[in-house]
């Protein structure tokens, strides 16, 4: 039976949609201006790509979106959860207080109920101190009323999450399951304010991803539309709509990674770099075995530094829209400056009156669009020139990213992808596959389903091999618990670090299993 | 004597991590201790050396244990006073100020969390001018002053107080403790007279570590090379530019050992630089060359921000530069090289000064 999947990916500038058959074909795609509250956007171009496609919408049975709405709620301080922040570790903590570093407008939001208690672990599974059970007790009472959203992060919890699971069970106790329930355990690794920040983040954004969820199925239903629903993540996989409820957190990044696994998918290749160029930017990443590779750096979001992995991306300020400025010496500049999304209007081949690097690449023959007659009486020696330049901007961004020498397939993707060349340096052969317009969204259709566990363990008492194979069966289990197929599972990342001065080779493992929709 | 507000303590901590030469842990929760700690508790006195007196008590305050606890489990706080009072009813004396052992990433920030809260002054000066692995690889070894009498103590109340035999126990003992006490502990050793510090010590070491961190975050601010401006105030040489391309690490008796390999780039196209670590970054070789072994500085900044990564930090495809410092004079005596030069972390190579390897291999 034919049955088909819309993808969504809310961009800076565009929200994207398309529609794609049971072997994932494209079937329509449509690009739609990004509205400034995020929703209606979603609306329009959903309805859009159905009335485009023109399909049976009782065949649609997967809807997947990646959107910006936890971000943008985060960076504006808008609609966010009144929360408590719980840690459990006092004795030890006390030195460094939650949300020291956060900034300050934030801290006011999310910094009224903050609580130390006692209790935590060692690095080893030992108690610090016992957990101070009481005291939870009389927090969950003081909050009662106050707050809709509580944060709980323990010392080493991801060793032993018993002192937050205690935390969680007594808190839904005094306040009903209501009241939603953030574990850092679930959200981050080693590194306590990294993953308590995540945690309270994660806190604050509950509300916003389930007015979020809410209104995407709502807008399927006016579809008539019954699809089971998903949400992009991070890393590029999927959560159920249950799980993004839960951990919305994981949400904040999956755009760039859309459009790296679109990328993937389009050119059907697992090892390659990929350059989205959009109307501003272009964003250069690499793809090793189909995932984007991962940023080394502490990432903040909102001013909050989080131990999220974000993709590693080389940016540079060369798009479609980017303004060409010639001077009567013979000389030039390329941007940092864009018309963005006013390109239809305000570029030369489409009557406007900026000369852009769309209008340098029709004037030379390299791209068709628009009417080439009103870039014809331009200097092509000068011209050639400015082109040559554009493709050194992208060469050097591809050099960058590369860990090798050795070339690699280079593949183009984004609305300003037909600019480039199809042989650039450093490249063993360009790829500029079809519908690479709208490989975010695809990227967000065709995702799998992952679960990701970083832990610590003790290999002298364990055994190494015990404890990937341990780490793996968890990874998977995770993974099933957040939608995937049991059968098609595959690990698709393995890291283990040790940890330096530790005994019993204490080493941090993190496994991610990812495999295809139920 | 000068004041260390909130600025001061932000640049240095980006000081210390490059002068940890890739260990000591990520200075960021130190930073964040002094921050909060001079917040409630106003600004620190930081003071000359020479004003000190020659015979005033004077307690380096420091951690030891795995950094990677440390940035789980932090300290409460109480702990280093914990450890400076046990030290100060044993000694019957109270000490007259505080100052860095290393000028590795937390153990730099630590003496200025506890000044704070017991507002006492921090000395200028330091045992190493950077970071290294084990308690008696510091200048005041050299002149034979001991790590004992010392205390160290855990954020739950423990504390032990060690009489030993010589510092290579002092080492042994407090390592298996601190490992029973949680994996990391705050310490209260090589306690001194203002004389010895002044002899032994290396000084203006914050100085030095305030203007590495003011150094970088200009060149951000002012759009110039911050590596360049960086190599000037250290007096340090650029020994390599490349990609990680491979990072080897294992976990031997405690410590982590391991190889970065890195790709040449730009004007070291086609060349490959092995960095070989344990904790801090020990040898730093080409191919054709030797380019830099301990005890001088070898430190890899990242290539665009010129900030300094961490051994751990070292990830596949990170962009770096590696630099090399000269170390301080002290340690390139005999005793000093037997201490902490390549042999005694196993390798069969002979010191040579850096700025002699640079000299052969030409500096590009």
């Amino acid at each position: 039976m034919e049955t088909y999947r819309i993808g969504i990916d809310v961009g800076g500038t565009h929200t994207d949609a398309v529609l794609l058959d049971e072997h994932n074909q494209v079937v329509a795609e449509t690009k739609s201006s990004t509205t400034k509250d995020v929703t209606t956007g979603i609306y329009a171009a959903m309805h859009k790509v159905i009335t485009e496609a023109k399909v049976d919408t009782k065949k649609i049975r997967y809807a997947m979106l990646g959107t910006t709405h936890c971000t943008n709620a985060i960076v504006e301080r808008k609609g966010l959860n009144e929360i408590a922040v719980v840690r459990i570790g006092a004795p030890a903590t006390l030195a460094v207080k939650p949300l020291t570093g956060v900034p300050e407008d934030l801290r006011d939001v999310l910094g009224k109920y903050v609580y130390l208690v006692r209790g935590g672990h060692e690095f080893d599974g030992r108690e610090i101190v016992h957990l101070d059970e009481a005291h939870l007790y009389k927090i969950a009472e003081e909050i009662k009323g106050k707050v809709s959203s509580v944060a709980i992060t323990s010392v080493f919890s991801p060793v032993s999450r018993e002192h937050e699971e205690r935390a969680r069970d007594i808190f839904t106790e005094v306040l009903g399951s209501e009241i939603a329930i953030s574990l850092s355990s679930e959200i981050g690794s080693v590194g306590l304010l990294e993953r308590e920040n995540a945690t309270i983040l994660n806190a604050s954004v509950v509300n916003v991803a389930k007015t979020t969820a809410q209104g995407f199925i709502q807008a399927l239903k006016n579809e008539e539309i019954e699809a089971n629903v998903f949400f992009g993540q991070n890393d590029g996989t999927l959560m159920s709509i249950d799980y993004a409820v839960t951990y919305p957190i994981f949400t904040v990044a999956c755009g760039p990674t859309n459009s790296l696994r679109g990328a993937s998918y389009l050119a059907d290749l697992k090892d390659a770099i990929v350059v989205d160029v959009g109307g501003t930017t272009s964003d250069v990443g690499i793809l090793v075995n189909s995932f984007p590779r991962e940023s080394s750096l502490a990432v903040e979001i909102g001013g909050a530094r989080t131990n999220f992995r974000m993709p590693d991306l080389v940016s540079i300020g060369l798009g479609g829209g980017t303004i060409v400025r010639l001077k009567d010496n013979g000389e030039f500049t390329i941007g940092p400056d864009s018309v963005g999304y006013r390109l239809p209007e305000k570029a030369l081949i489409f009557g406007g009156d900026t000369l852009t690097t769309t209008d340098v690449a029709v004037a030379l023959g390299k791209a068709e669009l628009g009417d080439p007659s009103k870039v014809a009486h331009l200097d092509k020696e000068l011209l050639e020139k400015v082109y040559g330049k554009m493709v050194e901007m992208v060469e050097e961004a591809i050099d960058k990213i590369k860990t090798s020498a050795a070339p690699t397939p280079v593949i183009l993707v984004g609305g300003g992808s037909i600019l480039f060349p199809t042989e650039l340096k450093g490249a063993s052969q360009v790829i500029r596959p079809e519908h690479s317009g709208v490989a975010n969204a695809i990227g967000s259709a065709i995702s799998q389903v992952s679960g990701q566990i970083e832990k610590i363990y003790l290999l002298d008492e364990v055994g190494r091999e015990n404890a990937l194979e341990q780490a793996k069966e968890e990874a998977k289990a995770e993974a099933v618990n957040a939608g995937a197929d049991k059968d098609s599972l595959v690990i698709v990342d393995i890291e283990d670090v040790p940890l330096a001065y530790l005994p019993g080779n204490a080493t941090r493992v993190r496994v991610k299993a990812s495999g295809a929709l139920q | 004597m000068r004041k260390i507000g909130k600025q001061e303590i932000e640049d240095i901590a980006v000081g210390a991590a490059l002068l940890g030469t890739g260990g000591g842990g990520d200075p960021y929760i130190g930073k964040l201790m002094a921050l909060q700690a001079i917040e409630e508790f106003g600004p620190v006195t930081v003071l000359e050396p020479d004003e000190v007196p020659d015979d005033a008590l004077v307690v380096p305050s420091s951690m030891m244990g795995a950094p990677t606890v440390m940035l789980e489990k932090l300290p409460s706080g109480e702990e280093a006073i914990e450890a400076f009072q046990k030290l100060e009813e044993y000694l019957g004396e109270k000490v007259y100020a505080t100052f860095p052992i290393e000028a590795g990433g937390l153990n730099s920030m630590l003496p200025f969390a506890l000044a704070a809260r017991l507002r006492l002054p921090v000395v200028d000066a330091d045992g190493m001018g950077r970071a290294f692995p084990e308690l008696q690889m510091v200048t005041f070894y050299l002149d034979g002053i001991s790590a004992t009498p010392a205390v160290i103590a855990d954020e739950k109340g423990n504390t032990a107080l060690l009489s030993t035999i010589d510092n290579v126990w002092t080492e042994r003992i407090t390592r298996a403790a601190t490992i029973q006490m949680g994996g990391s502990v705050m310490n209260a050793m090589y306690s001194m007279r203002g004389k010895n510090l002044k002899e032994s010590g290396i000084p203006n070491i914050l100085q030095l570590e305030e203007e590495i961190g003011k150094t970088i975050r200009l060149a951000k601010a002012n759009n110039v090379n911050a590596i360049q401006e960086v190599l000037k105030t250290v007096g340090g040489f650029e020994l390599f530019l490349g990609k990680v391309v491979d990072i080897d690490r294992k976990t031997e008796s405690g410590f982590a050992r391991g190889v970065a390999t890195f790709e040449g780039m730009n004007d070291y196209k086609d060349e490959t630089l092995q960095l070989r670590f344990q904790n801090e970054h020990l040898i730093a070789q080409t191919e054709k060359q030797l380019l830099c072994v301990t005890p001088d500085l070898i430190a890899v900044l990242d290539a665009e921000t010129g900030l300094p990564i961490t051994t751990e930090g070292i990830r596949y495809g990170a962009r770096c530069v590696v630099i090399g410092i000269p170390c301080h004079p002290k340690w390139r005596t005999e005793k000093g090289i037997e201490t902490v030069g390549p042999r005694y972390f196993g390798y069969d190579l002979d010191y040579v000064p850096v700025e002699e390897l640079v000299k052969r291999g030409g500096q590009k």
